[in-house]
């Protein structure tokens, strides 16, 4: 067990790569109650998303979840989020563990002037993932709801093993599966559940360690690694989660001058072709041994059966060939656009 | 609870030695380490020729959560270092004390590793 953003975590209950590889191959259960939730309320609530993240919440609609960023002024990234519509002014957000408490000083303070409320609901929901190919047909034993029906990226309310649940078609595996988000008391029990009937189907408990492994392996940036407060969405290869005809929002200045010059840095994803891990804070060096960057992730990929990471490293070094120099041993750096491995998305 | 063979010698750096009437040892590393460790994915070992001092380091196990230095439990020269791992290191994992070894020694001092634990002493300082 560890301590992670002050809840006990276990890094893992059998082994990291088993767990890992349960989930690529059946279904992982993992228990992510430690992730926070906000909800945002009120008349004006989609026009303070829509001034708050980079994303377009114009497009989202009952049932949809759309997956962004909250950046600083200056194009930083404050924490990546999902954000659920309920209802006309009724949003829920899903924000890392260990940014909720800046997250929502953060939004207490952006809300001002808005006709809307920001709440923090942390507390009173429990979450569980079911990832894997397996996933679904698991759930669907336990509910009435259609949870097939559910496409990527939707969510519908209704009871899992008796249990009234937010059902989530997402994750950060890149899997197949649902969140299920319920009220905290009855987290024990859904996980009970889950697990008996997840017999048949192959079900594994997944610590802390595989949700790492696995959201590495499928390219999905951490925050505090891949985004931070000086690592941009453009640097990130997030892009894709800034909207810039949508209308102005926090960071939308800073970030157009950047896209106009040019990231300085970026985020790169590699793979070495061999065993030994490329940790964290290893320096990335050029072909003159110059340090050019920092690896930010590496674990071993299970599934590739080498080392997997991503690094931050200056643009204009990105090009040409870039190593690492593990205990005397100088590393080559294979750039690879994730996922690492082909992934089976709804 | 962790395996501890009683015939086997250890050192505080949970490092195993099991040594012969010929002088020769073999060197691993304990249950105890390789369940702390998790999932070894990496083992470095020292050359064949290599003259190790006891405590000095012999290598490292990398696990999914980190790399750890492995110790001399005694001072002797590398006989022979376990090919196997290379491209099998969870044999640590699933069998610390035979197919898991790490290095063959021709002690220095033959006799030396009594000053190492026994296998209750060992036991205890990990309870």
């Amino acid at each position: 067990m560890v301590d992670f953003a002050g809840w006990d975590m276990p890094v893992q209950y059998r082994s990291i790569l088993e767990e890992h590889k349960a989930v690529r191959q059946r279904a992982g259960l993992f228990d992510v109650s430690h992730m926070g939730e906000a909800a945002v309320r009120g008349p004006e609530a989609l026009r303070f998303l829509q001034h708050l993240v980079t994303n377009d919440c114009t497009k989202l609609f009952p049932g949809r979840v759309l997956y962004t960023v909250m950046c600083y002024p200056h194009g930083g990234v404050v924490d990546d989020l999902l954000v659920y519509m309920r209802g006309d002014g009724d949003y829920l957000l899903c924000i890392n563990a260990g940014n909720i408490d800046k997250d929502l000083a953060w939004m207490q303070e952006q809300v001002k002037g808005f006709d809307c409320t920001v709440i923090d609901r942390s507390p009173e929901f429990a979450q569980l993932a079911v990832q894997g190919p397996n996933a679904m047909a698991l759930v669907k034993t336990l509910s009435q709801v259609d949870v097939g029906a559910i496409k990527y990226y939707h969510f519908g309310e209704g009871d899992v093993a008796g249990v009234r649940c937010l059902i989530s078609r997402t994750g950060y595996t890149g899997e197949d599966g649902v969140e299920l988000y319920c009220p905290t008391a009855a987290g024990p029990r859904l996980a009970e559940a889950l697990l008996a009937a997840g017999v048949p189907f192959g079900l594994e408990l997944a610590g802390l360690g595989a949700r790492d492994s696995l959201r590495l392996e499928a390219g999905f940036p951490l925050y505090g690694h891949e985004i931070t407060d000086q690592i941009s969405p453009l640097a990130a290869g997030l892009g894709w989660v800034v909207k810039w005809d949508k209308g102005a929002f926090i960071g939308a200045d800073a970030l157009k001058a950047e896209k106009e010059r040019g990231s300085p840095r970026k985020i790169v994803y590699f793979k070495t072709g061999d065993r030994r891990i490329v940790r964290a804070e290893t320096p990335v060096l050029n072909a003159a041994g110059a340090s050019v960057g920092r690896v930010v992730s590496g674990t071993l990929s299970p599934i590739l059966n080498e080392a997997i990471g991503s690094a931050l490293v200056e643009t204009g070094a990105a090009a040409a060939p870039l190593s690492v120099d593990i205990r005397g041993s100088r590393m080559n750096l294979q750039l690879v656009k994730p996922p690492f491995v082909p992934l089976k998305k709804s | 609870m962790s395996n501890v063979p009683s015939d086997l010698k250890y050192a505080k750096s949970h490092e195993w030695v099991k040594t012969s009437p010929d002088g020769h040892a073999l060197v691993g590393i304990t249950d105890y380490a390789q369940t702390s460790l998790g999932d070894i994915t990496y083992v470095q070992l020292p050359k064949v020729g290599t003259a190790l001092k006891a405590g000095e380091t012999f290598g490292v196990v990398e696990s999914v959560k980190a790399a750890s230095d492995v110790y001399a439990p005694v001072s002797g020269v590398v006989l022979e270092v376990n090919k196997a791992l290379d491209s099998n290191p969870e044999k640590v994992n699933q069998s610390p004390y035979s197919d898991g070894w790490m290095l063959k020694l021709k002690l220095t001092a033959p006799g030396s590793e009594s000053g190492l634990m026994s296998a209750d002493d060992y036991t205890k300082s990990i309870g």
